[in-house]
C-alpha cells in the first residue's frame, strides 16, 4: 500500500536543484538501493500479508478441513462458494440480518460523526467567539480519553435511559469523535482561506450558503479522511455493543462472528470455525473496498497540516 | 470446564461488575411478586392461561425446541430466547443488567459453579415457595446439591456432567495401552504414549479451572469451605495433594499436549489422534459428534480413572441450571418454564437433542441404558455415565465467587504450565488471590 510520505516527497523534488541529484545518480524515482531497508519493508509486508492470507486459504476449507490440512496452504477442496453459501443461511440467515445492523450503525453513526464533526471542525476554526480555548482544551482533552474507558458508565446512564439493547444505544455514543471534530478543526483553518470566505460575505452570501457553496468543496479530502475514521471505528466496534445490546438480532457482525465462535466452546454447541472465518472476510471487503476507492482523500487528508507553505 | 476459563478482554469490565455484585453493593429492586406467600401449582396454571411474555437468557441449544413446545402447550406465552452470550460472557451481562437494576431477563442458564455467586448475590430468586424443593428426589445428587445454596433452591438443574475419561481406542491399540482405572497408570500410559510418539500426548491441558476443581473433587478435597459469608481457602488439603502430586508429573515431564482446550487445535488433536483421552463431564458425546465427525468409532468411553485402586468416587464436571431472577415482573410464568423445560416435557425434548440429563428417572431408564452410540463404536455409554453420575463425591463446595476465581487462574496456577512453578505453588498463589478478593468483597475469609 502506498504511504502517506509520497506526497511531501514530491514536493521535495520540485524544490531541490535537479542536475545537482542526478550527478548523484539517485533520486526520488531511482533511489539508492539499501538491502536493509528492503529487508526490514518485506518483513513488514509479509506480517501484513500473511494474517490476510491466511484467512482467505482458510476461508476456502471446510470445518473438517479446517483442522485436518496445513494452515498456510489450501487443502485438495475448494470450498469458498459453499462456505459463503452457509454463512449467508445458517441460523435462518442471521448473519445478513448483522450486515445490515453493521450498516445501520455505520451509516447513522460514523455519518452523523461525520457530520458533526465538519460542522463543529469548522466552525471552531473559522469563527471566533468567547471560550474558544475552553473547547479546544475539552477537545484535546476528549482525544485522550479512551471510549473503552467510557463504555461501562455509559451504559449506566443509558440503562436508566432505557436505551439498552436499543439500536440507539450503539448509534449515539457513536455520534461523537472528538478526534474527528481535531481532524477537521485543524484541516479547516488550513484548507479554507479566510480571505475567501471574506471575499464571499462581501459578495452578499449568507453564511449557510458560504459554508455549503464555497467551503465544504474545499473540506472534501478532509471529510472524507474523517469519514474513513469513524466508518473503520463503528465498522470495528466490538466493546460497545458487547455492553450494550443484548439480543442477537441488533448484534453489529463482530458481535455476531463472536458468538458463533464461542458455540464450540459449551457443551452440545456445534463448532463452525470455516463459517466463522468466511464470515471474517467477507466482513472486512466493504472495507477493503472503501480503503481502495477512496485512498487518494485518506492520503492527502493525512498530511494535512504536515507541511507549513 | 465448558467454557473457556478467561477472556482477558473482559476481565476489567467483569471486575467493575464483579464488585458491584458483592453481597454488600447488589440490593436489586425487586419488581416481581417478590417473597409473597407460597404459590400452588394451579397458581402456575392460572399464569400460564394467562399468558404473558418472558425473557430467557441462555447459549444451551436443545432449548430451542423446548421453547416451541412449551409455546404450543401454552399459546398464550410467548417466550423470547436470547443468546446473551456464552458462559462468563453472559454473566458479566447479566451482572450489568442487575447492577443498571434493568435489563435483565426473566430466566437465565447458569453454570452450577456460579450459581452460588449469583444466589448469594440476591438476584436470584428463591424458589422454595414454588414447591421446588419437593423435586429434590427427581434429580442425581450432584446437580441437586448445587442449586441447593444457604437452605434456599435457586435453581432447576438442567444437565449434569458426571465425569468420565473418553479415550481414542484406535490410539490405545496402535501403542498397546491399557485403558487406565487408576491415575498412576494413566501417568504410566502417558509415558508410553508419548516415548512411542513424540506427536503424541494422553491428553491437552494448559490450566483449566474448571477441570482442576473436578479432579480436586474427585480426590475427595474439599479446598472451598463456605457456611453463610465465612469461607475458607485452603488447597495444602489431602485430596488437593492427591491431584496437585500426580498432575505435577504429567506437567513436569511435558506429557499433556500445550494446547487449551475448545480451540481449533484441540478439535484437530482430537481428530487426529495426537489428544488421546480426555476427562471430561457426560455432555461431552454430542460436542465429540459435532466437533470431530471425522474421528466417528475412534473413541470410547471408561469409567474415570481412580485415585486408590478398587474405589468407585466420581465428580462434575461443567452442567448448568435455570434460574428465575428476582428483579422478574414474571416470576410465576418464569418458573412454570423452569419446570416445563428441567422437570417436565422439555427435559425429554434435550435428551433427544444430544444433552446430559439430570433427572433421576431417564438416568435410569432402560431406554436411556441401552442406548447405543455409534460415534463410540456402538458403545451403550449412557451406562458409564448413569454409573458415574451415583457415584458423584458429596459434600463439595465452590466459593460464592467462583467466576472472579476460575477468571485469575490462569494468571496464578496458569504460570505452573508455562515455567518452573510448581503446581502447588501456583495453587497456593490461586488460594490467596481469592482469599483477597473474599476480603475485599466483605467475607469473612480463612485458611
Amino acid at each position: 500500500m502506498p504511504t502517506a510520505t509520497d506526497a511531501p516527497a514530491r514536493a521535495r523534488k520540485h524544490s531541490t536543484d535537479v542536475p545537482r541529484i542526478r550527478r548523484r545518480v539517485h533520486s526520488v524515482d531511482r533511489p539508492r538501493r539499501s538491502v536493509s531497508v528492503t529487508l526490514l519493508a518485506g518483513l513488514v509486508v509479509l506480517y501484513t500479508v500473511v494474517p490476510l492470507a491466511w484467512l482467505v486459504i482458510s476461508a476456502t476449507k471446510t470445518q473438517t478441513d479446517l483442522l485436518g490440512s496445513p494452515g498456510i496452504w489450501f487443502s485438495g477442496h475448494f470450498a469458498l462458494w459453499d462456505n459463503i453459501r452457509q454463512t449467508l443461511t445458517y441460523d435462518d440467515g442471521i448473519f445478513g440480518r448483522w450486515l445490515l445492523n453493521t450498516l445501520l450503525y455505520v451509516v447513522l453513526g460514523a455519518g452523523g460523526a461525520t457530520f458533526l464533526a465538519v460542522l463543529g471542525g469548522y466552525g471552531l476554526a473559522k469563527f471566533g467567539f468567547r471560550g474558544k480555548r475552553t473547547v479546544f482544551a475539552l477537545v484535546i482533552g476528549a482525544v485522550a480519553v479512551p471510549t473503552t474507558a467510557l463504555a461501562v458508565p455509559t451504559f449506566l446512564m443509558f440503562s436508566k435511559m432505557g436505551l439498552t439493547n436499543t439500536p440507539w444505544a450503539v448509534i449515539i455514543p457513536s455520534l461523537v469523535s472528538p478526534f474527528g471534530l481535531y481532524l477537521m478543526w485543524v484541516f479547516a483553518s488550513e484548507a479554507v482561506p479566510t480571505e475567501l470566505l471574506e471575499a464571499a460575505r462581501v459578495d452578499g452570501a449568507g453564511e449557510l450558503r458560504t459554508f455549503f457553496r464555497i467551503s465544504l468543496p474545499l473540506l472534501a479530502p478532509g471529510i472524507v479522511t474523517v469519514l474513513l475514521f469513524t466508518v473503520v471505528a463503528t465498522w470495528n466496534n466490538y466493546f460497545l455493543p458487547l455492553i450494550m445490546i443484548k439480543d442477537p438480532k441488533w448484534y453489529p457482525l463482530t458481535l455476531g462472528l463472536n458468538a458463533w465462535n464461542d458455540q464450540a466452546a459449551t457443551a452440545g454447541g456445534q463448532p463452525v470455525f470455516n463459517l466463522v472465518i468466511t464470515g471474517s472476510l467477507l466482513t472486512i471487503l466493504p472495507l477493503i473496498m472503501a480503503f481502495l476507492l477512496l485512498q487518494r482523500y485518506w492520503q492527502s487528508g493525512l498530511a494535512a497540516g504536515s507541511v507549513k507553505e | 470446564m465448558r467454557t473457556k476459563a478467561v477472556r482477558h478482554t473482559l476481565r476489567g469490565l467483569g471486575l467493575v461488575c464483579a464488585a458491584a455484585l458483592a453481597l454488600t453493593a447488589c440490593s436489586s429492586s425487586t419488581t416481581g411478586s417478590g417473597d409473597g406467600g407460597p404459590v400452588s401449582a394451579s397458581g402456575l396454571d392460572t399464569a400460564l392461561s394467562q399468558g404473558g411474555s418472558i425473557t430467557v437468557w441462555a447459549w444451551e441449544p436443545t432449548l430451542k425446541q423446548v421453547v416451541t413446545d412449551f409455546e404450543a402447550k401454552y399459546p398464550k406465552v410467548h417466550v423470547n430466547l436470547v443468546n446473551a452470550g456464552t458462559g462468563d460472557k453472559q454473566y458479566t451481562a447479566l451482572q450489568n443488567a442487575v447492577q443498571a437494576g434493568n435489563g435483565a431477563p426473566d430466566v437465565a442458564q447458569i453454570e452450577y459453579y456460579a450459581l452460588g455467586q449469583f444466589a448469594l448475590g440476591k438476584s436470584l430468586q428463591d424458589l422454595s415457595k414454588y414447591g421446588a424443593p419437593d423435586l429434590s428426589k427427581q434429580y442425581s445428587p450432584g446437580p441437586w446439591t448445587s442449586v441447593s445454596i444457604n437452605g434456599g433452591v435457586y435453581a432447576l438443574p438442567m444437565d449434569s456432567g458426571p465425569m468420565a475419561l473418553f479415550y481414542n481406542k484406535k490410539v490405545f491399540d496402535k501403542y498397546d495401552l491399557t485403558v487406565p482405572t487408576t491415575w498412576d497408570q494413566y501417568v504410566d500410559d502417558a509415558r508410553k504414549l508419548h516415548a512411542a510418539d513424540p506427536n503424541a500426548y494422553i491428553t491437552n491441558d494448559t490450566g483449566d479451572a474448571g477441570f482442576t476443581t473436578s479432579m480436586i473433587w474427585q480426590a475427595g478435597g474439599h479446598p472451598y469451605k463456605v457456611n453463610g459469608t465465612k469461607v475458607s481457602v485452603d488447597f495444602t488439603d489431602p485430596g488437593s495433594a492427591k491431584f496437585t502430586d500426580t498432575w505435577q508429573k504429567l506437567v513436569s515431564e511435558h506429557l499433556v499436549a500445550p494446547v487449551s482446550s475448545w480451540s481449533d487445535q484441540w478439535y484437530k488433536g482430537l481428530g487426529d489422534g495426537s489428544i488421546a483421552t480426555l476427562a471430561m463431564g457426560a455432555w461431552m458425546p454430542a460436542n465429540l459428534a459435532s466437533g470431530v465427525p471425522t474421528a466417528s468409532g475412534d473413541w470410547r468411553v471408561a469409567p474415570l480413572p481412580q485415585w486408590r485402586q478398587g474405589q468407585s468416587a466420581s465428580s462434575e464436571n461443567g452442567g448448568s441450571s435455570l434460574a428465575v431472577m428476582k428483579s422478574s415482573a414474571h416470576q410465576d410464568l418464569a418458573y412454570a418454564f423452569l419446570k416445563f423445560a428441567n422437570a417436565g416435557d422439555g427435559a425429554q425434548d434435550r435428551i433427544k437433542g444430544g444433552a446430559f440429563p439430570a433427572t433421576t428417572a431417564d438416568l435410569n431408564s432402560q431406554a436411556f441404558l441401552d442406548t447405543a452410540f455409534p460415534y463410540f463404536g456402538g458403545q451403550q455409554a449412557n451406562k458409564i455415565f448413569s454409573d458415574s453420575a451415583k457415584s458423584v463425591v458429596t459434600g463439595w463446595q465452590y466459593l460464592p465467587y467462583q467466576v472472579y476465581a476460575n477468571s485469575v487462574f490462569n494468571d496464578t496456577v496458569g504460570k505452573a504450565y508455562v515455567s518452573s512453578t510448581p503446581l502447588a505453588s501456583g495453587l497456593k498463589a490461586w488460594q490467596d488471590a481469592s482469599v483477597k478478593y473474599g476480603t475485599g468483597q466483605g467475607f469473612t475469609t480463612g485458611q
